[in-house]
C-alpha cells in the first residue's frame, strides 16, 4: 500500500518517461487481480476522456460479449488544442497506461490492445513505441501490444471515428441508432478507454478501490489532470483530487486567479462566470450550472479580453474541424461561425446576427451523426449568457475594447486553407 | 396482435451521414418533416401514435422514397 498523496499518475516525474524497471519501482509489481471488475465498480472510477461515463460499466458491457476476440483501445489522440494531458502522462509514465490497458484486457478477455496516438506528436510516438519495446523484451504472456498513429483532427479522437480507423483507416464518426453501442473492430467488439483513465486503472490494480477514493468526493472520488491554457504564465498540466476549489487549481497552475471567465470541458464545452470560481472542481458540483469537468480543460479568460471574439474563433476552427458526413454540422457550423463573427466585428447588423445564430443553434442541435455540433452549439450559448454584457454592447454597436486586441487566449490552430470554410 | 401494435408511438429517424439534403421526405411526409435552411430534414423529436394511421402512412412513404435509404421508423413500446 502506497500513501495517499498528489501526485498519482505523474508520480516519479524526470523530464523523460519512466523505464520499466523505474517504473515497477516507483509503483510496485502489476499483479493480476481475480477481482478486478468489482474492484473497478467499487473504486467509481469514471472515464476521464470527457463523457465521465462508469469506466466498469462499459467493461462490464464489453466483458458480457460473447465473442472470440476482442480490443482495448487506449484513446490518446487528445483531438482538443487546449489539452495536453495525455501527452504529459505519455512522456512520463508510459507504462502505468499500458498497465491499465493490461487490467482492462483481463477483465473483457481481450487479446489485443490498440494504443492510438496522433502522428503529429512524434515525440510521444517514439515513448510509448519505445515502452512497448520494453514490455516485449520481458516477453510477458498476454494480450498482444500495438501502436497506431491516425492522423491528428479534432474528431479523429472520437471513439467512433477512432474505431472507424483502425477498422478501415477513416478518421469519420459513425452513425450509432442506440446507445450504448458496441463499436467494433471487423466482428470483434471494442472497448475505448482515454490514456488517463487507463492509468488510473493501473494504479486502482495494483492499490485497490479504498486507497483510489482515498482522494476526491464521493461523486467524483479519484484524481484527474487538467490542462491549464489562456491567462496563464505557461500552459500547465497538473493533477488535482476532484473536489478541489477552482480558484485554488488555477492559483496551483499560475494562472490569473481573477479572470473574466473560465471554458470548462474543451472547445465544446461550456463558460463558466467568474462568479462561481470557489465551486469544487468535480461534476456534481459545476452541474447546476451545467459544466462538465470534461477532459480536465481549462481555458483562463482574463478581464477585459471580448468571451464573444474568443468563442468565434473557436467555433470558426471547430465548423473546419467537422468531418462534413452530415449537413446540419457541416453547413450549420460554418454559418454559426459567421454569424458570431458579425456580432463580434461591428458589422452592420450585429441584431440580425445575433436572433440567426440563437435560431441557427436551435436547429442544428442534436442532427450530427456524433456529438461534434452539440458541443459546439453548448459553447455558444454559454458565451451568450455568460457574456450578455458584452453582447448587449455589441449588440448596441459599440464593440468592447477586448474583440479589437490583438492577442487571444484560447489556442486554436492556425486554418491551412481558410478560404473552405465559405459553403455558400 | 393488432391491437398490441396500435397502443405504441413511433419516430421517423435519419441517418445523417446517409442523407443527401434533397428533401424528397419533406414532400413525402409534410406533416412529419421540415426542412432547415440547407435542406436537410428536420423531424420532430416527440413520438407520434402508432394510431395516428394516416402519419404512419406517409412515415413509410417517406422511408420507401428516400434515395439514400437514410430514414427508418424507430417503434417506441411505451405509448406516446
Ligand atoms: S456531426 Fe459533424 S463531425 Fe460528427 S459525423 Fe457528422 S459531420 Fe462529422
Ligand atoms: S429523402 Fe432521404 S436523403 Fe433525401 S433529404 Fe430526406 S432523408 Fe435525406
Amino acid at each position: 500500500m502506497t500513501s495517499n498523496t498528489l501526485p498519482r499518475l505523474l508520480r516519479g516525474a524526470q523530464g523523460r518517461p519512466l523505464t520499466l524497471a523505474q517504473h515497477e519501482e516507483t509503483f510496485a509489481f502489476a499483479a493480476r487481480r481475480a477481482s478486478m471488475l468489482e474492484e473497478l465498480d467499487a473504486s467509481g472510477l469514471r472515464g476521464r476522456g470527457g463523457a465521465s461515463f462508469p469506466t466498469a460499466r462499459k467493461a462490464r458491457l464489453l466483458r458480457d460479449q460473447r465473442n472470440h476476440s476482442k480490443f482495448v483501445v487506449v484513446n490518446a489522440m487528445e483531438g482538443e488544442p487546449a489539452s495536453h494531458k495525455d501527452r504529459t502522462l505519455l512522456s512520463t509514465n508510459p507504462h502505468l497506461v499500458l498497465d491499465g490497458a493490461e487490467y482492462l484486457a483481463s477483465i473483457i478477455g481481450a487479446k489485443n490492445i490498440a494504443v492510438c496516438v496522433a502522428r503529429d506528436n512524434p515525440a510521444v510516438v517514439n515513448h510509448v513505441e519505445r515502452a512497448i519495446h520494453e514490455r516485449a523484451r520481458r516477453s510477458l504472456r498476454g494480450p498482444a501490444l500495438e501502436l497506431h498513429t491516425p492522423p491528428w483532427r479534432y474528431v479523429a479522437g472520437e471513439e467512433s471515428a477512432l474505431v472507424h480507423w483502425l477498422d478501415d483507416n477513416k478518421s469519420l464518426p459513425q452513425y450509432r441508432t442506440k446507445r450504448p453501442h458496441i463499436l467494433k473492430i471487423g466482428h470483434s467488439p471494442v472497448l475505448v478507454d482515454n490514456a488517463e483513465t487507463c492509468a488510473h486503472v493501473g494504479l486502482i490494480g495494483r492499490y485497490g478501490a479504498d486507497w483510489f477514493r482515498g482522494l476526491g468526493t464521493d461523486e467524483s472520488p479519484g484524481s484527474a489532470l487538467v490542462s491549464v491554457t489562456g491567462a496563464v504564465r505557461r500552459p500547465t498540466v497538473l493533477e488535482v483530487a476532484l473536489g478541489t476549489p477552482l480558484r485554488k487549481v488555477l492559483e496551483a497552475s499560475g494562472a490569473d486567479t481573477d479572470p473574466q471567465a473560465v471554458l470548462l470541458g474543451g472547445y465544446g464545452g461550456r463558460w463558466l462566470d467568474a462568479a462561481h470560481l470557489d465551486a469544487p472542481y468535480a461534476n456534481e458540483a459545476l452541474a447546476p450550472q451545467g459544466v462538465s469537468i470534461g477532459a480536465g480543460i481549462i481555458v483562463v479568460l482574463p478581464r477585459g479580453a471580448c468571451g464573444i471574439a474568443e468563442s468565434q474563433r473557436m467555433v470558426k476552427w471547430m465548423a473546419n474541424e467537422s468531418a462534413r458526413q452530415c449537413g446540419p454540422c457541416a453547413f450549420g457550423l460554418p454559418a454559426i461561425a459567421e454569424d458570431l463573427y458579425q456580432l463580434a466585428s461591428n458589422s452592420r447588423d450585429p441584431r440580425g446576427a445575433h436572433q440567426r445564430l440563437v435560431e441557427r443553434c436551435a436547429v442544428i442541435e442534436g442532427r450530427g451523426a456524433c456529438a461534434h455540433p452539440d458541443g459546439v452549439v453548448r459553447m455558444v450559448r454559454s458565451a451568450l449568457e455568460v457574456f450578455a454584457g458584452d453582447v448587449a454592447s455589441h449588440l448596441g454597436g459599440v464593440p468592447c475594447a477586448g474583440s479589437s486586441s490583438v492577442q487571444h487566449f484560447a489556442s486554436v490552430p492556425t486554418l491551412e486553407r481558410a478560404e473552405e470554410l465559405v459553403w455558400e | 396482435m393488432g391491437m398490441r401494435r396500435r397502443s405504441g408511438g413511433f419516430l421517423l429517424r435519419v441517418n445523417p451521414i446517409l442523407c443527401d439534403g434533397f428533401g424528397h421526405c419533406h414532400e413525402l411526409a409534410p406533416e412529419l418533416v421540415t426542412t432547415d435552411e440547407w435542406g436537410y430534414p428536420i423531424i420532430s423529436p416527440t413520438p407520434v401514435p402508432l394510431a395516428n394511421m394516416s402519419a404512419l402512412e406517409s412515415a413509410r412513404y417517406a422511408v420507401r422514397g428516400c434515395p439514400r435509404q437514410a430514414l427508418r421508423i424507430e417503434r417506441l413500446s411505451e405509448p406516446a
